[in-house]
């Protein structure tokens, strides 16, 4: 129902620049997550939009509209916060319908919005509570419910999972998922958690020191990710990088000279390398595989046996590599192990972090988590 | 669990259940021994105004015939009334004014705070800290060339602005513990800043704005030296009119009773409600 | 841009004054204006039964007060009344205050009496002990010490100060336990346990973990009691007027005298000027403590 745009927006408080000029267009239904280490801005970035904050320099714009000097209660906005900020001497009610009282909106009127909220979210039966008598999970709808009376363009959400218990987080997950298929609103999402952007989002925006370190798909940004930082911030557990010695650049890649003296070829574009340029070998765990001739190997330091899968890590030289393998492998700690891992699925990093890119699109780069439904089916399906 | 370790140890947690029960009878006669000595003089002023004045100079005894002839006495020959309502009017009417200047004003430290809030916030401290002895004379004569000696008017302005100080520290406090998130929200939801106050700070601050209402209360209440020094008869409190007791020595001691178990009870049980908030108060924050 | 930005700052410095304008200039001038007048007093001839001698006295009325033997007297006074009450009240306080912190039956009443005297008004008190408490022959006292064949006390001629520290001691300890007692239920339990898990006794845990935790509440209630306690004027005022002699006149009361009875506002005024210096000294160091309690 709404486009927003960003144009050049930074933010000063006193002398420290915590949002160093940032662009970024958010499409009509789009589900954006926000996501980046705690200081990286983000949540100023959405509280700019949300109007508790004012844009040091830029244009904030929505549906084409310049409104950096509207008021937050006029901009079409609902947010619902971290601490959910559920008003504690007002009911459920008396929360979700506190904007519409505000408004001057006639008692029966409220009343019959708020009750439709309540229904998506199931809360009919709580709309005389106060916050007190409610549970986490609870509180968390009635805030969801108090932005969506509002039927604004736009819901901003500010980290609203990380006061849950993790089954509860993995159930909103799902929750939030299915309203945004049921509302069809554009939705700006803020949080810590990559595991939550991989699962929501159809456009991440990786925030890191005040910039945009790259935006995409989850898809794009797991397997084309643009620098080391969002290699390394993107996918769980963390990608592993390894110091590698440039030897050549063909038309089908750069190739690379392992620590443990293993030759390989990656295909990615290296036509503008240096030829001693220093480069850093990223691979994720997932992506290593035990081999008894693999190039690589390494001392097992600890060794975590999840059921399913056994995280083995390895000592190689001065770094503690991570290995996903499968749940049955029969090593033990100390022992050594040599491993390998399929070219096309590494990365390589310049000096300055900056990745070579690839010669070929992952053939998912371009999915987004509505791709993710069979062509042409209802969005009212079962959640 | 309990049942099976007190089975297999049983002599020696007989023995120190019995000595953890001998302890705590020990500490129950201690505490309570403090308790009512220090309580005593109350206690006793208590009991003496229900006495007959003769039987209140007899020797100290529990067992007497109560009476209420000295309540009545006091109501009707010193006219305990108008002291009374002096008291209420000078109180309340200090702590009103007191609240209404201080409400904004800790509003804007709270919410909308500069540079220099913490040092407005320490100064306005540290003039609660001049002695009002060394003020006395200047402020007698303003008072007395002004007409403001011995009025209730006189009175209301030299508590308002004794007692502001403490008033905003603990309104300033108390917004600050009200969380940031909840006054977003409402103005997400469209509140203004008139709808901000009333609708959510208010409502959300009101046990603690109460709490620095009685405490200011309590203090006007109980405020001893302006009332000794700038009133006479007219506006008069409480505190000056027991001390009006204090020239004829050792003769009406039941009514002398009676008057002061009726100027301090209802102080008495304010202070009791507000313990708490007394402390944040009297320490501006120093001590949780 | 940078100009909403400005302006924005300003607007909210704005709003920000105008609402503290109020409180601030009357506070400002509640501050100022006697105090400027009390300095300004303090170098004239200002003596209200002698309307002719005015003008500037230059440091007179400093060098006859601080000639006058009853000045020395009434700091003597002062000293001892702030020293003994303090002693009393910093140290009871703490007792009671381990005291009331430990479970037993009707702790929450107990607590509650313990407190009351704080909540008494001053001349109330000062009346009810005078009278019914230190009364040399039909006092609680005076019975109590002919009952076990001891000669009753008579407080006020033979012991006043001490007396005055007696009704002053009362009303102030449940303040030094009121304030401890709360700071002490901040102390960390887990702490306590630790320490008797390293095998610390009752008497070890009270002077290495518990006084320690009190140290700044004990402070505070040192500096705040000092303030006020520089100052007692109504204990004074109805029991003993200061007498006999000057055995129980304070700063305060001498200024009272000098001010309202001798209508000497030049010296009254000096002596003034000296009970806000002392009391500075005190408040300098209070407000700081705040100061650093602020930041955290």
């Amino acid at each position: 129902m709404a486009t927003l745009q960003l144009h050049n927006i930074t933010k000063r408080f006193g002398d420290t620049e915590v949002i160093k000029g940032i662009d970024l267009e958010v499409n009509d239904r789009e589900f954006v997550v926000f996501v980046g280490p705690s200081g990286c801005g983000k949540s100023t970035l959405m509280r700019m939009i949300a109007g508790l904050e004012s844009a040091t320099d830029g244009d904030i714009l929505i549906d084409g509209q310049r409104i950096n000097d509207v008021g937050p209660a006029d901009r079409g906005l609902a947010m619902v916060f971290q601490s959910y900020a559920l008003y504690p001497h007002m009911t459920v009610e008396g929360n979700m319908g506190f904007s519409m009282r505000l408004a001057g909106v006639p008692k029966e009127e409220r009343r019959a919005k708020v009750l439709e909220a309540a229904k998506i979210l199931q809360l009919e039966p709580l709309l005389d509570r106060k916050p007190k008598a409610l549970s986490g999970g609870q509180r968390q709808r009635v805030a969801i419910g108090r932005a969506i009376v509002r039927n604004p363009s736009i819901f901003l959400f500010d980290e609203p999972l990380s006061n849950l218990d993790a089954a509860l987080r993995v159930q909103m997950r799902i929750e939030l998922a299915r309203l945004h298929d049921e509302l069809d609103a554009t939705m700006i999402y803020v949080t810590h958690d990559q595991i939550e952007a991989m699962t929501m989002a159809d456009k991440i925006v990786v925030l890191h020191d005040g910039v945009v370190e790259q935006v995409g798909s989850p898809m794009a940004l797991y397997h084309h990710p643009c620098n080391r930082f969002v290699a390394g911030f993107i996918g769980s557990p963390k990608m592993n990088f390894l110091p590698v010695t440039l030897t050549g650049v063909t038309s089908d890649g750069v190739a690379i000279r392992l620590p443990g003296g293993g030759e390989r070829s990656v295909p990615v574009d290296g036509a503008h390398l240096d030829p001693n340029a220093t480069l850093e070998l990223g691979v994720r765990p997932e992506h290593l595989v035990l081999e008894e001739h693999g190039p690589l190997s390494g001392e097992i330091k600890v060794l975590e046996r999840l059921g399913g899968q056994t995280s083995l890590y390895v000592q190689m030289d001065d770094e503690l590599i991570t290995i996903m393998a499968d749940g049955d492998v029969a090593y033990r700690v100390n022992d050594t192990v040599r491993f390998g891992f399929d070219p096309e699925r590494a990365h390589l990093f310049d000096a300055g972090g900056q990745a070579l890119s690839s010669l070929q699109q992952h053939p998912l780069a371009g999915l987004t988590r509505h791709d993710n439904r069979a062509p042409g089916s209802p969005s009212e399906e079962p959640a | 669990m309990t049942t099976l370790s007190s089975k297999t140890a049983a002599p020696r947690s007989v023995s120190g259940w019995r000595s953890a029960q001998s302890k705590r009878i020990l500490l129950t006669l201690l505490g309570w021994t403090v308790a009512l000595v220090i309580f005593f003089p109350i206690f006793w002023m208590i009991l003496t105004g229900f006495k007959t004045e003769s039987a209140a100079i007899a020797d100290p005894t529990l067992i007497f015939s109560p009476t209420l002839e000295s309540y009545q006495a006091v109501q009707e020959r010193s006219g305990y009334a108008r002291f009374a309502l002096n008291s209420v009017a000078v109180a309340f009417g200090s702590t009103f004014l007191a609240l209404l200047l201080a409400i904004p004003a800790a509003y804007a430290m709270a919410f909308l705070p500069t540079k220099r809030t913490k040092g407005t916030l320490l100064w306005m401290l540290s003039t609660k800290m001049l002695p009002s002895v060394g003020v006395l004379v200047p402020i007698y004569l303003i008072f007395r060339d002004t007409g403001l000696l011995d009025t209730r008017t006189g009175l209301i302005i030299i508590y308002t602005l004794m007692n502001l100080p403490i008033v905003v520290w603990m309104l300033y406090t108390f917004f600050k513990d009200m969380p940031k998130d909840i006054l977003e929200a409402g103005r997400m939801d469209g509140a203004s800043t008139l709808q901000e106050v009333f609708f959510l700070l208010l409502p959300l601050t009101l046990p603690g704005i109460a709490s620095t209402g009685l405490l200011s209360v309590i203090l006007s209440w109980n405020e001893a030296f302006w009332s000794l020094n700038l009133t006479t008869s007219n506006a008069a409190p409480l505190t000056a009119y027991i001390a009006s007791f204090s020239s004829p020595e050792g003769l009406f001691w039941a009514k002398l009773s009676a008057a002061s178990t009726m100027a301090i009870a209802p102080i008495l049980i304010l202070g009791w409600m507000t313990q708490k908030q007394m402390v944040r108060g009297l320490t501006f924050g120093a001590v949780k | 841009m940078n100009k909403t930005r400005a302006s924005g700052r300003t607007v909210g410095g704005l709003r920000t004054l105008s609402l503290q304008a109020p409180a601030v200039t009357l506070l400002l001038l509640w501050m100022i204006v006697p105090l400027g007048m009390t300095l300004w007093f303090s170098f004239q001839y200002y003596n209200l039964l002698m309307p002719g001698m005015t003008g500037f006295a230059g440091l007179e009325n400093y060098e006859y007060l601080l000639t006058d033997p009853a000045l020395w007297a009434a700091m003597g006074n002062t000293l001892l009344l702030v020293g003994w009450v303090l002693a009393i009240t910093v140290v009871g306080g703490t007792l009671l205050a381990v005291l009331f912190q430990q479970e037993f039956a009707g702790r929450g009443i107990a607590r509650v009496l313990a407190i009351s005297p704080f909540f008494v008004m001053p001349t109330v008190s000062a009346l009810v002990w005078k009278n019914m408490m230190m009364h040399p022959s039909n006092g609680v006292l005076a019975w109590l010490s002919e009952s076990i064949g001891l000669p009753a006390v008579d407080w006020f001629s033979s012991l006043p100060l001490t007396s005055i520290v007696i009704i002053v001691a009362w009303q102030w300890l449940p303040f030094a336990l009121l304030i401890l007692l709360t700071a002490m239920q901040s102390l960390d339990e887990d702490q306590v346990e630790a320490a008797r898990m390293d095998g610390a006794g009752p008497v070890a845990i009270f002077f290495f973990i518990t006084l320690p935790h009190l140290k700044r509440a004990i402070s505070v209630v040192i500096m705040i009691e000092m303030i006020f306690l520089l100052t007692i004027f109504a204990e004074i005022f109805v029991t003993t007027s200061g007498g006999p002699g000057l055995a129980t006149t304070n700063l305060a009361y001498l200024i009272y005298i000098r001010a309202l009875l001798d209508f000497d506002v030049g010296t009254a005024s000096a002596g003034g000027v000296i009970a806000i210096i002392l009391a500075n000294i005190v408040a300098i160091f209070l407000v700081r403590m705040v100061a650093k309690n602020l930041e955290d």
